[in-house]
């Protein structure tokens, strides 16, 4: 593809060189693993069949970066260049659209994936969390994660007005999903109320799938996770290939 | 290279209705290679919708167009190949640099440009690690030309190349346009400066509401008019008009204050007017001439001034 690489090049600078979007990818999830960590421990906990805070914390961590990457990384900055024109710049050479969408993805997927490794290394190697799954496996969860939760912040970019309010409801409901998924706070400390809510959100799938494979469950074992979040990267897709504007 | 009849650009009889109005309304034009033309108006005139059917980034709603022998929308990467397009309204991310900007779109094409020694003509060699929202408007029109020029286009679109820059850095814009023709290309730009398109274009196209009123080299366009010269000065305290009138040439003239202003052919109309007042004895201040220009051509062909 003409222009691939240099495209793919220049949109992972400017993903790094966007703060919010760098520390939220790369070293969000490390340094509260550290926070947590200098805080709780790694001690296991019989509440959590004998996990401890660290280990449930590090895929958990995983889902959360792909989460805010797919609802404010990728949406607010997109949204913007098409606000401000630069698609439209792109639209008047020999660049193909398809091009231009491929790398748009798949720069802040690399992204995500450093970060994804920094915070894997930060958690076995300082805390010596365990990995007891199998790594394609989890690397195939990672992937389907990041579709789904990507095609949500594209679809975001159809279906709202503009810029603010892509950041508005991009932010929003990326608190939502952190606070109400066990992401960050493990459900099995939360109320009744907030367990029955989290079975809808879409990250607490993510979360616990995730989470599965680490310990070396099976697909199998997570088979409406899967559904639902196949089901949100058809439907997002389907949306943003609806929506989709060059202007 | 062009059409058929050595045409840089044909456009016949293009139409582009949007819901509330007709933006272009049959207009037909030709542009010959290695020109400057210029399409003028005001805001809203239809400039920008003509100039986007052109690059084939719109779709007319009726006529043809030829843009360098190729169909604008079947051929639309071909054409993008050979065209440079500077927008009214585009931009970049605010943290690309300059060198990266240029080094990405030189990808974009099969056969670009150096894209350091484009940088070093635009004068633009000491910006070439600074972030584009860093520099000057006019530092980043240039960069904007640059990225236009960067596939050694045939032929470049420049719209309202100079609006919102200061008039020193507009003239140094004209100077830039005038090299890129030099090169060879063939340049196609929109203003709403009457006083741009009188210095720069070889031929002036004059749009209002979406049709063209006139399309000719600017002098034609201003010999047209047959509009009167005139001389104007200042005189202290009385002055007899009446003297002036004897002047070969002179039609009339008018006295506003100290100000006096005699109007006439071009013809020894100025010599005609010093040499009776000096015989006379007559002290005058500030004598200047004032010639018709684009902006005259375009009261008289629509009855209203330019809107700015």
């Amino acid at each position: 593809m003409v222009g691939f690489r240099k495209l793919m090049l220049v949109q992972v600078k400017l993903y790094i060189r966007e703060p919010m979007s760098a520390f939220f990818t790369l070293l969000f999830g490390p340094s509260l693993l550290v926070l947590l960590g200098f805080i709780f421990g790694n001690n296991p906990d019989p509440m959590t069949g004998g996990m401890g805070y660290l280990d449930l914390s590090v895929p958990a961590y995983i889902a959360v970066i792909i989460g805010v990457v797919g609802l404010t990384a990728v949406p607010i900055p997109s949204a913007t260049r098409r606000e401000m024109g630069v698609l439209r710049r792109f639209s008047a050479t020999p660049l193909r659209p398809l091009t231009y969408f491929v790398a748009d993805v798949l720069a802040p997927f690399l992204v995500t994936l450093v970060g994804i490794l920094l915070l894997c290394l930060v958690g076995t190697v300082v805390y010596r969390v365990r990995f007891d799954g199998n790594l394609f496996s989890l690397l195939a969860a990672v992937v389907l994660g990041s579709c789904a939760f990507f095609a949500l912040g594209y679809a975001l970019i159809g279906l709202l007005p503009g810029v603010r309010a892509v950041m508005l409801i991009g932010n929003v409901l990326l608190y939502l999903l952190m606070i109400f998924s066990g992401a960050v706070v493990p459900l099995e400390v939360m109320p009744e109320t907030v367990r029955s809510i989290s079975r809808f959100l879409p990250l607490t799938h993510l979360v616990a799938l995730l989470r599965g494979l680490w310990f070396g469950k099976g697909w199998g074992d997570f088979l409406i996770e899967t559904a639902v979040l196949v089901g949100m990267a058809i439907v997002g897709m389907l949306i943003m290939a609806r929506t989709f504007r060059w202007e | 290279m062009t059409s058929q009849n050595g045409l840089v650009v044909e456009a016949r009889n293009l139409v582009k209705q949007y819901p509330a109005v007709r933006a272009v309304d049959q207009v037909s034009f030709g542009v010959y290679p290695g020109e400057i033309f210029g399409m003028v108006g005001p805001n809203g005139a239809g400039k920008t919708t003509t100039i986007e059917c052109l690059e084939g980034l719109r779709q007319p709603d009726g006529g043809t167009i030829q843009v360098l022998g190729l169909d604008p929308l079947r051929d639309r990467y071909r054409l993008r190949e050979r065209i440079g397009v500077q927008f009214q309204s585009a931009a970049l991310p605010d943290r690309i640099k300059v060198w990266e900007a240029l080094d990405l779109f030189a990808s974009f094409y099969p056969h670009p440009v150096d894209w350091r020694s484009l940088l070093e003509q635009m004068g633009l060699s000491e910006k070439r690690d600074a972030y584009l929202s860093k520099l000057s408007g006019g530092q980043r029109q240039r960069v904007f030309i640059a990225l236009a020029l960067v596939n050694n286009p045939d032929l470049v679109f420049l719209d309202e190349l100079t609006t919102g820059l200061d008039p020193q850095a507009r003239r140094a814009m004209w100077d830039l346009v005038r090299s890129i023709r030099e090169r060879g290309t063939t340049v196609f730009l929109t203003t709403h400066f009457m006083e741009e398109a009188e210095r720069l274009c070889d031929r002036v196209a004059i749009i209002d509401h979406g049709k063209i009123v006139a399309l000719d080299t600017p002098r034609n366009l201003i010999g047209s008019l047959e509009a009167e010269n005139r001389v104007v000065f200042e005189v202290d305290g009385r002055f007899d008009e009446g003297l002036l009138r004897q002047v070969p040439g002179v039609l009339r003239t008018e006295q506003i204050g100290e100000r006096v202003v005699v109007y006439g052919q071009k013809e020894g109309l100025v010599s005609g007017v010093v040499s009776t007042l000096e015989s006379v004895g007559i002290r005058f201040d500030n004598l200047r001439t004032e010639q018709p220009t684009l902006e005259d051509v375009f009261l008289a062909l629509t009855g209203t001034k330019m809107r700015d």
